[in-house]
C-alpha cells in the first residue's frame, strides 16, 4: 500500500496501481493541469504545464525532503512516501510561465475556433494564467492546413504531441509528424500520405486546443449550447461507450466516453460519424396502413390498441428480433407476442456483417459484426423459444406453418432485406413492419410503422463481451415517430410512460440471465458473463 | 598549431603537425595502438575502468561527468549488447578542438573508442559525427577502415577474444543532438527530440540497451591514460581540494579552442586550470589589434560570459561556475574586444538557440523565440528598458537546473542572458535608451517585429 501526500492531504493507494502523480491527484480531486499527458498515450513530459514540487517522505523518520527543482507530475510515479506540493508559489509561477509561453504566439482566435469553451489552453489560461500580455504581440496569423481526415490550424497548436503519438500507438498509421523546429515546430503529414485511418477522429479529441479540427463537425456548433449525453455507440458488435452531444434536438458529433473495459479513451471514425442518419429526410416520419394497392397515412391516437387487438385476431404469429433492438424492447415484444400467442415463432432478424474484425495496435477493435444487441436478443429469445431461430430458419418456418401475423422489428441503418427475400412475406395477411428507412418489406407491410434511432430512446445494449450498458434518450425522435419502447410498452397495457428500469427490473425477475442486471448499472457497464461463471459454478459443485 | 606553453608538452596533439599525421603508419610510429595492445594483453576490462577511475578522467563533452563513475553505472553481468556512442556532434558555438583531432590524427580516438568499449564491455560502437564535418568523416572513415585491416577492430581483437565494431553516423545538422538522449533519438532514426531520465542511459538507452555516451576528447584521453598511467594524468591539472570530500578535481591536459578576437585563434593543448588569461594571452597571443578584452566566454557560448575583469579565472570544471558561467563547458573561448557591442551579441546568441531549440518543452521553445523577438526589436531600435527585466526573467525560468525542461539546451540558452543582463546591464540600457529616446520607457505590450512565419507586422 503507497500513501502519498498532496498539499497535506494523504491518500492511500492498493497495491498493485502503478499510476503517476496527476493521477493520484485526480482521485483526491486536485487538478494538475496538463497538455501532453493522457492517460492512453506514451509520456513524454514535455508540455511543462503538470510542474509541481515533489519530495518523499522518509518510512522510518517522518522527515519529509524535497526535490530542489519542480518536477512534471506526468512522470512522477506515485510511490509509498510521495509527497506533492502542488499550489506553492513556484508551482503557480511555473505554471504561469508555461500559459504565457503558449500564448506568445497563439493567434487567440477563440471567437471563430470550435474548440472554445472546451478548451486546455483556455481553461488554464483563467485558472493560472496571468491577467495581461506583457509583450510582443505577435501579428494575427490563422494559417490553416489540410491534413486529410481533419484540418490543422497551424498556430492555435499547443505542440503537446499528442496525435502524433496516437497515430503512431494506437491507429499504428503513422501520419502525423512533427515538422521544422522549435517555435516554427508544425505538425504535419508527409505529402501524399494524408491522415486517413478508421481512428483518426480522435485527434481531434485528443487535441487539447483548437489545432485539429473535425470536418464534420467544424463552425456547426458552440460547443456551451450543447448538452452531454451518456450513450452507447450501436455502430458495430463492440458497443463502445460515447457521449452523445445535442441542441434542440439535433445531434451534432459523438464523442467517446472512457470505458476501461471496452474502448479506453477512443471511438473508430463509423461510430463518431455514424449519427446522420438520424436526421436523415429519407427517415419513415408516420405509420402507414396498406390495403391492396391503397396506403394510407395513420394517426398514432388508438393505434397501438388496435395493433393489439389485430395481432391478438390473427391466429398463428410469428416476429423478427432485429440485433437493433435493445434488451427492454427485446422483451417487451416476445412478452407481448407471447402472450398474445404462446405458440408464436420468434426469431432473430438478419445480422449485418461487414468483412473482419479490425484490431489496432492499441488494442481497440472493430468488430465485423454491425449491430449493438445481438447478444441480448439472443439470450431472451433463448428464455422464450429454447431454440435459437435465425432469419433463414424464420423464412422456412413461415412457408411451413402458414403464419398469419409477423411482426418484424427493424432499426437498421441502411437497407437490410432485398425484394426477393421481402417478396416471401406477401403472403402474410397481417405484416407489421416497424423500421427507420423504407425497405422492400415496409413497401408491402399491412401497417408501417417508424422507428426511432439509437439516441432517441433509453436503451440497453449487450456487447459481444456480453457486457450490458444503457444508452440514454438524447433527443426527442422527429414528430410522428415513436420509439419502439414506448410503443410496445403501450401495446402491453402497462400504464404511464415508458420506464426501461422497469422494464429491466421486470427482465431481471423473470430471466435469470439478466438478474446480476437487477441493481443499478454503472456507467461503464456490467459484465454479464458472471452468470455464466456462476452457473458453471454451481454444476462443478453438483457434480462434486 | 601546437606549441610548447606554460612549459607543457603537448600529449593529445602531438602528432598533428606531422605529415599524413591521420594515417595508421605515421600513428603507429608515434607509439599508436600501444596502449591498445597492453590493454588486450595485460589487462581485463574492469583493470582498463579502475585505472581511469584512479585517473580521474572527467567528460570533456562539457558536464565534467567522471568519466568511469558513468561506466559503472551500466548493469553488471548484462546479457548485453551494451553500445558505445561517442559524440562528434561537436555543436556548441566556437567549439572547435574534436574537429582538428578526428581529421588530423583520428586513430587516437580509434584506439580510444576500442579501449572505452572494452572496458564497457561494448560490442558495438557508434560515432555520431555532425554534418558539418565531411573531412572529418572522411579521414575517420579511413582510420576505421585501416584498423579494421590492421586486426584493431572486428572479430577477436589482436587475439584476444574481444570483438568490436565501429560505425560512424553522419547526423544532420541540429544543435540539439549533441544532447546524450537527443543523440541516441536520432542514431534510432527518430526526431532528436532529448528523453525524459531517468532512465537514464546506462541503464536503457540506445535501442532500450544499456548505452554510454562519450565525448571524442574523452576517448582521447582514455589512451593516454592507459598508455602512460593514471598516475601520470594525475600529474596533470588541478588535484582535488583535500578539505572537499566531494572535489574530484579538475585533472589532465585540455584541448582549449581559442576564436574570435584574438591574434592566434585555433586549438591549443594545455593543462587545466589555466587562467583565462594565460589562455587568451599566451596561447593565442592576445587580444588583436592591441585591444583589451571585453567579454570572454569559457567554454563554448552555453557558458554565458566573463567580463574582463574576471579573466583571472581558472579554467578548471570549477572556476567558471565561481564567476556565474554555467561551467567550464567545452573550455572553447570565444574572445570579444572592447569594440564588440553586447547587443550583437545577445542578439546573435538568443538567435542562434531559438533556432536550435528543439520545440519539445515550452518553456524553451517559447522562451527562446520570445526572446529573440525582444532582442530584434531591442536591435531595431524599439527596445524599452522593461525588456531586460523580461529577458532576466526568461534566463531565470527556463532550463534544466529551474527543472522547466528536459535537456539542458534551455540553460545553455539562458546562461548568456542571464550572465549578459548581469554584466553588461549598463552597455544595453544605453543601447536602448539612445536608439529609442521616445518609447524606453513603455511598459505596455508591443508589436513583435516579426511574426512566426516571418511576416513583418
Amino acid at each position: 500500500m503507497a500513501k502519498v501526500t498532496i498539499d497535506g492531504r494523504e491518500i492511500e493507494l492498493p497495491d498493485g496501481v502503478r499510476i503517476n502523480a496527476i493521477e493520484v491527484a485526480k482521485r483526491m480531486g486536485v487538478e494538475i493541469p496538463h497538455y501532453c499527458y493522457h492517460p492512453g498515450l506514451p509520456i513524454v513530459g514535455s508540455c511543462r504545464m503538470c510542474l509541481v514540487e515533489a519530495g518523499n517522505r522518509d518510512a522510518k523518520t517522518g522527515e519529509i525532503r524535497m526535490q530542489p527543482k519542480l518536477v512534471p507530475g506526468c512522470t512522477i510515479p506515485a510511490t509509498d512516501g510521495l509527497v506533492l506540493v502542488t499550489t506553492g508559489e513556484k508551482v503557480q509561477q511555473a505554471r504561469a510561465m508555461v500559459e504565457e509561453g503558449l500564448l506568445v504566439r497563439h493567434p487567440i482566435d477563440c471567437p471563430i475556433c470550435d474548440k472554445a469553451g472546451e478548451c486546455s489552453l483556455q481553461d488554464y489560461h483563467f485558472k493560472y494564467g496571468q491577467s495581461a500580455r506583457r509583450t510582443d504581440v505577435m501579428p494575427f496569423t490563422s494559417r490553416k492546413r489540410d491534413l486529410g481526415d481533419v484540418t490543422l490550424f497551424i498556430d492555435r497548436c499547443v505542440m503537446c504531441s499528442r496525435c502524433v503519438r496516437f497515430c503512431s500507438e494506437v491507429s499504428g498509421t503513422a501520419e502525423l509528424m512533427v515538422a521544422n523546429r522549435a517555435a516554427h515546430e508544425e505538425i504535419d503529414v508527409v505529402p501524399g500520405f494524408p491522415l486517413h485511418n478508421e481512428l483518426s477522429g480522435n485527434v481531434v479529441d485528443l487535441c487539447p486546443v483548437g489545432a485539429l479540427s473535425d470536418k464534420d463537425f467544424s463552425y456547426q456548433q458552440r460547443v456551451w449550447f450543447m448538452r452531454q449525453h451518456t450513450g452507447v455507440c450501436t455502430g458495430c458488435a463492440q458497443g463502445c461507450s460515447i457521449h452523445i452531444e445535442e441542441n434542440q434536438d439535433r445531434v451534432y458529433r459523438l464523442k467517446p466516453r472512457e470505458n476501461q473495459f471496452v474502448n479506453k479513451w477512443w471511438i473508430c471514425n463509423e461510430g463518431r460519424y455514424g449519427y446522420h442518419h438520424i436526421h436523415d429526410a429519407k427517415r419513415l416520419a408516420a405509420p402507414q396502413y396498406r390495403n391492396g394497392g391503397k396506403t394510407t397515412d395513420l394517426d398514432w391516437t388508438g393505434l397501438p390498441e388496435k395493433l393489439t387487438k389485430k395481432l391478438s385476431d390473427a391466429g398463428r404469429l410469428g416476429a423478427l428480433f432485429s440485433p437493433f433492438l435493445s434488451v427492454e424492447e427485446a422483451y417487451l415484444l416476445a412478452k407481448l407476442i407471447k402472450g398474445i400467442d404462446p405458440q408464436a415463432i420468434l426469431a432473430m432478424g438478419p445480422v449485418p456483417t461487414v468483412g473482419e474484425d479490425k484490431k489496432f495496435p492499441g488494442g481497440f477493435v472493430i468488430a465485423a459484426e454491425k449491430a449493438p444487441n445481438r447478444r441480448g436478443v439472443e439470450e431472451i429469445l433463448g428464455y422464450f423459444m429454447h431454440k435459437l431461430l435465425t432469419f433463414d430458419d424464420f423464412l422456412n418456418q413461415m412457408q411451413r406453418t402458414e403464419l398469419q401475423g409477423v411482426w418484424v422489428s427493424g432499426g437498421y441503418k441502411g437497407p437490410w432485406i432485398d425484394a426477393a427475400t421481402a417478396r416471401k412475406f406477401d403472403a402474410i395477411p397481417l405484416l407489421i413492419v416497424q423500421d427507420l428507412f423504407p425497405s422492400p418489406l415496409s413497401e408491402i407491410a399491412t401497417y408501417t410503422l417508424p422507428g426511432a434511432s439509437f439516441a432517441e430512446r433509453d436503451a440497453s445494449y449487450m456487447n459481444r463481451y456480453d457486457r450490458l450498458q444503457t444508452s440514454r434518450l438524447a433527443v426527442r425522435p422527429p414528430w410522428g415517430v415513436r420509439a419502439e419502447a414506448g410503443l410496445l410498452w403501450q401495446m402491453s397495457g402497462r400504464k404511464g410512460l415508458y420506464s426501461y428500469r422497469a422494464v429491466l427490473d421486470d427482465l431481471c425477475r423473470e430471466v435469470l440471465y439478466f438478474a446480476p442486471a437487477a441493481g443499478p448499472l454503472p456507467d461503464v457497464g456490467l459484465d454479464m458473463k458472471i452468470n455464466k461463471l456462476a452457473k458453471s459454478g454451481a454444476l462443478a459443485a453438483k457434480m462434486a | 598549431m601546437s606549441f610548447p606553453v606554460l612549459n607543457y608538452e603537448p600529449v593529445l596533439l602531438a602528432n598533428i603537425h606531422k605529415e599524413n599525421s591521420h594515417t595508421l603508419a605515421v600513428y603507429e610510429a608515434a607509439g599508436g595502438y600501444r596502449a591498445l595492445r597492453k590493454a588486450m594483453k595485460e589487462m581485463k576490462p574492469d583493470d582498463v575502468l579502475a585505472t581511469v577511475r584512479a585517473a580521474g578522467l572527467r567528460g570533456r563533452g562539457g558536464a565534467g561527468f567522471p568519466t568511469a563513475l558513468k561506466w559503472s553505472f551500466l548493469p553488471k553481468d548484462h546479457p548485453g549488447p551494451i553500445y558505445l556512442c561517442v559524440n562528434a556532434d561537436e555543436s556548441e558555438p566556437g567549439t572547435i578542438v574534436n574537429r582538428v583531432q578526428m581529421e588530423e590524427d583520428p586513430h587516437q580516438i580509434v584506439e580510444g573508442i576500442i579501449l572505452s568499449a572494452y572496458a564497457t564491455k561494448s560490442t558495438t560502437a557508434y560515432f555520431y559525427i555532425r554534418y558539418e564535418y565531411p573531412l572529418s568523416c572522411q579521414r575517420m572513415q579511413a582510420a576505421i577502415d585501416e584498423a579494421y585491416a590492421a586486426g584493431f577492430l572486428g572479430k577477436n581483437i589482436l587475439g584476444s577474444g574481444y570483438s568490436l565494431d565501429l560505425f560512424i553516423h553522419r547526423g544532420a545538422g541540429a544543435y540539439v543532438c549533441g544532447e546524450e538522449t537527443g543523440l541516441i533519438e536520432s542514431l534510432e532514426g527518430k526526431r532528436a527530440w532529448p528523453r525524459i531520465k531517468p532512465p537514464f542511459p546506462a541503464v536503457e538507452g540506445l535501442f532500450r540497451k544499456p548505452t554510454v555516451v562519450n565525448n571524442v576528447e574523452t576517448m582521447a584521453c582514455v589512451v593516454h591514460i592507459i598508455d602512460r598511467g593514471a598516475e601520470w594524468f594525475r600529474s596533470i591539472g588541478v588535484p582535488p581540494n583535500p578539505q572537499d570530500p566531494r572535489d574530484v578535481g579538475s585533472l589532465g591536459p585540455k584541448l582549449f579552442g581559442i576564436s574570435g578576437h584574438v591574434n592566434k585563434p585555433g586549438c591549443y593543448e594545455a593543462p587545466l586550470g589555466i587562467t583565462a588569461r594565460q589562455a587568451i594571452d599566451e596561447l593565442a597571443g592576445g587580444v588583436w589589434k592591441g585591444r583589451k578584452a571585453k567579454a570572454v566566454i569559457p567554454g563554448g557560448l552555453s557558458t554565458g560570459l566573463m567580463s574582463y575583469d574576471e579573466l583571472d579565472t581558472p579554467l578548471d570544471f570549477a572556476g567558471p561556475l565561481k564567476v556565474g558561467c554555467l561551467g567550464l563547458g567545452t573550455a572553447c573561448l570565444i574572445v570579444m574586444d572592447e569594440t564588440y557591442s553586447m547587443v550583437d551579441f545577445l542578439y546573435n546568441s538568443c538567435r542562434f538557440y531559438a533556432h536550435e531549440s528543439c520545440g519539445q518543452c515550452t518553456p524553451c521553445r517559447e522562451g527562446t523565440h520570445w526572446s529573440m523577438m525582444i532582442m530584434e526589436r531591442i536591435k531595431a531600435g524599439k527596445g524599452r528598458l522593461i525588456d531586460l527585466e523580461y529577458l532576466a526573467e526568461i534566463g531565470n525560468t527556463i532550463g534544466i537546473i529551474p527543472g522547466t525542461t528536459i535537456c539542458g539546451l534551455a540553460d545553455g540558452a539562458a546562461w548568456p542572458i542571464k550572465t549578459c543582463i548581469r554584466k553588461f546591464r549598463g552597455e544595453l540600457e544605453d543601447y536602448i535608451k539612445r536608439t529609442n529616446p521616445t518609447g524606453y520607457a513603455v511598459e505596455v505590450a508591443v508589436p513583435a517585429l516579426t511574426g512566426t512565419n516571418g511576416k513583418p507586422h
